[in-house]
């Protein structure tokens, strides 16, 4: 917001001292009073209002309380930000961002956990982004906010307390940063030496990224050896720079915190199917949640989102084959 | 409801004569464009659908030259050809577009409900144009730049939940936009009294937006009610809802209508192109009528004429 002078905050509960349900927009309203505007609880509004000021020309982020109420601005998304940006012929720009937090794993139940991404992903025109924290999310959605797109920005609720990992080398994980056609990175771990080649490729993305930390550190004591692919853009996919980081890897296992079902991991699992298949050593895999309800009772909600034992033991699964 | 002054001050009379010949020329305008878009639909060179604007002229005439045309925002609907031409006069960019052709202010891709052009957006979808609207008029108000923002809707838009979280964002930070409703009683092809409880002209009261209601018969009338509306929205940057009673006289799209010949004759009694026609003398009139015919004609026959956008026109990520 200091740097730039049309960028416009709105959402529920916003202001000091409040500062947002998960505190993200703190502070904020008192150092830019003129710039950010706490809003009645009307989704669709929130939407529509970011989207009339993108047309206008102003730089507008609206947060949304939960990523579950999505669906009330699906219109907007869907009918309108989507279609005003491809529909007129020009090349207008729409910039606007809907931040919103996703994910289980704080026991919200059914209706403040989802991971509901996959109801706009391949909405041409739309982008969706979920940074992890092997990036760094602010100068992600300073970039998004520059851009021409308008963007769903998710935010995993269980990132909010970590600590970003930035360095090359985290414990025995190596990790680089690549660049899609957006300019968006598109982060490579990998746990092994130089002198060995992947066991197993992982693609995945937003939280997914607090499980492969101690998963990769894990499978190298066991030299298991593994190349993770993180790509922030989830849609458009940068699937061509995702294809060539799993070239030659021969198992492949998709992750991601929804259900999988008609999910961003089909659509990743046909992608590479179509780049890499007659060198795969059996099926690629996709893990996510199970296709019910998330619960709120904890321990059952374990059970139901993906763990960092879900994948272990997928990974032991897959390396008997 | 506040009471606006429906027989306009000598001033405005005035303004209004001088006014006479242009509004006359843009109605005219608008009727011809649709009949003849009518026409193109029933010979097959029109595809998907055609939502005219004939016997709501007088209010898309009166209310869009009320607006500062240099800066002023229209959000309007699947029923916009009129506002359209009223807006910008391009006759051709309107026809070419409807045919589906590159010459289409929208290169074709849009059609009938989705055109854009300047600060004019329309979209075909009820109610979501409400917020944009909002928004635009948010977006202006911290540029500082004085413009106001209009907002078409229709009866049967008021169905629509999104309409009333605006009317409360609009009059809650108190923002320059007017919502302009064009009640013509029926929605497709369903009339009012099964759509909606209660009255449409009181329902921005509630949330504290200034209202009014009008009938759209006389084009100086609505002209002088627009004018007077379209100051105070700008002048205390608050919203403002007015409700215009009008008469459809086509059907909801192309020539679906279910209506009795006897409703329509009852309503093209009211017609406001043949109330403004009758204060013309009648060889200015034919000489404008011919002129138009003349232009649209010439507008129909370079859009057979010109291609089809192609893929590359289409914009992807």
């Amino acid at each position: 917001m200091e740097k730039n002078p049309n960028a416009i905050l709105l959402g529920e509960d916003i202001l000091d001292p409040y500062g947002g349900a998960f505190k993200v927009t703190k502070g904020l309203s008192t150092k830019f009073p003129q710039r950010v505007f706490t809003t009645p609880i009307s989704e669709a509004s929130i939407a529509g209002l970011t989207v009339g000021m993108a047309l206008r020309g102003m730089r507008p982020i609206a947060e949304f309380m939960f990523g579950d109420f999505i669906t009330l601005a699906a219109d907007q998304i869907v009918n309108h930000a989507a279609k005003y940006i491809g529909m007129y012929g020009d090349q207008m720009k729409l910039p606007m961002v809907l931040r919103t937090p996703v994910g289980g794993g704080r026991g919200y139940g059914p209706t403040h956990s989802q991971s509901l991404e996959k109801m706009f992903l391949g909405l041409p025109m739309f982008h969706i982004l979920a940074p992890s924290h092997f990036v760094h999310p602010g100068e992600i959605l300073v970039q998004a906010i520059s851009g021409s797109y308008p963007t769903l920005f998710l935010e995993n609720k269980l990132l909010y307390p970590e600590v970003l990992k930035l360095e090359q080398h985290i414990g025995a994980i190596n990790r680089t940063v690549h660049f899609d056609e957006h300019n968006y990175p598109v982060v490579v771990l990998s746990n092994f030496p130089d002198n060995r080649k992947a066991d197993i490729a992982i693609v995945a993305y937003g939280g997914i990224s607090r499980l492969l930390g101690p998963v990769l550190n894990q499978l190298a004591q066991e030299e298991i050896w593994i190349t993770a692919c993180l790509p922030v853009s989830l849609s458009p996919l940068p699937i061509k720079l995702i294809q060539a980081k799993t070239e030659g890897i021969k198992k492949i296992l998709v992750i991601e915190e929804a259900s999988p079902a008609f999910g961003w991991g089909s659509e990743v699992s046909a992608a590479l199917y179509d780049a890499h298949a007659g060198q795969l050593d059996g099926p690629i895999l996709r893990i996510g949640a199970a296709n019910s309800v998330i619960p709120a009772s904890k321990p059952l909600e374990e059970k139901v989102i993906v763990s960092e034992e879900k994948i272990l033991s997928t990974v032991f699964e897959v390396m008997a084959w | 409801m506040l009471t606006l002054v429906n027989s306009p001050s000598p001033d405005q009379q005035n303004v209004a004569r001088d006014l006479t010949e242009t509004f006359y020329r843009q109605m005219y305008t608008i009727r011809k464009v649709e009949q003849n878009l009518l026409d193109l639909f029933a010979q097959g060179y029109i595809t998907g659908t055609v939502h005219t604007s004939m016997g709501q002229e007088a209010c898309d005439v009166g209310v869009v030259n009320s607006l500062d045309r240099s800066k002023d925002i229209i959000f309007s609907n699947h029923r916009a050809h009129g506002q359209f031409l009223a807006y910008c006069d391009d006759v051709e960019g309107l026809i070419g577009e409807i045919m589906g052709k590159e010459t289409g202010v929208c290169l074709g891709i849009g059609g009938s409900q989705h055109i854009h052009r300047e600060n004019m957006y329309t979209n075909g979808v009820q109610g979501g144009i409400v917020p944009n609207a909002v928004g635009a008029a948010l977006a202006e108000k911290i540029k500082g730049t004085g413009a106001i923002t209009v907002v078409f809707l229709g009866d049967g838009t008021m169905g629509e939940g999104v309409v009333y979280e605006s009317f409360n964002i609009a009059s809650l930070w108190s923002l320059p936009v007017l919502f302009l409703l064009i009640d013509n009683g029926i929605a497709q092809s369903t009339p009012k009294h099964l759509e909606h409880a209660g009255e449409l002209e009181t329902r921005a009261m509630t949330f504290a937006i200034d209202s009014a209601s009008i009938e759209a018969d006389d084009v100086n009338k609505v002209y002088s009610t627009a004018c007077e509306v379209v100051n105070k929205v700008r002048e205390h940057s608050r919203p403002f809802f007015l409700h215009v009673k009008a008469a459809r006289l086509g059907p909801h799209s192309k020539g679906d209508d279910t209506r009795s010949k006897e409703e329509i004759e009852f309503l093209k009694q009211k017609d406001p192109l043949l109330k403004i026609a009758e204060s013309l003398p009648v060889d200015l009139r034919m000489e404008i009528e011919q002129k138009i015919d003349a232009r649209i004609q010439t507008a129909v026959e370079k859009a057979m004429l010109a291609s089809h956008p192609g893929l590359e026109q289409l914009r992807r990520v």
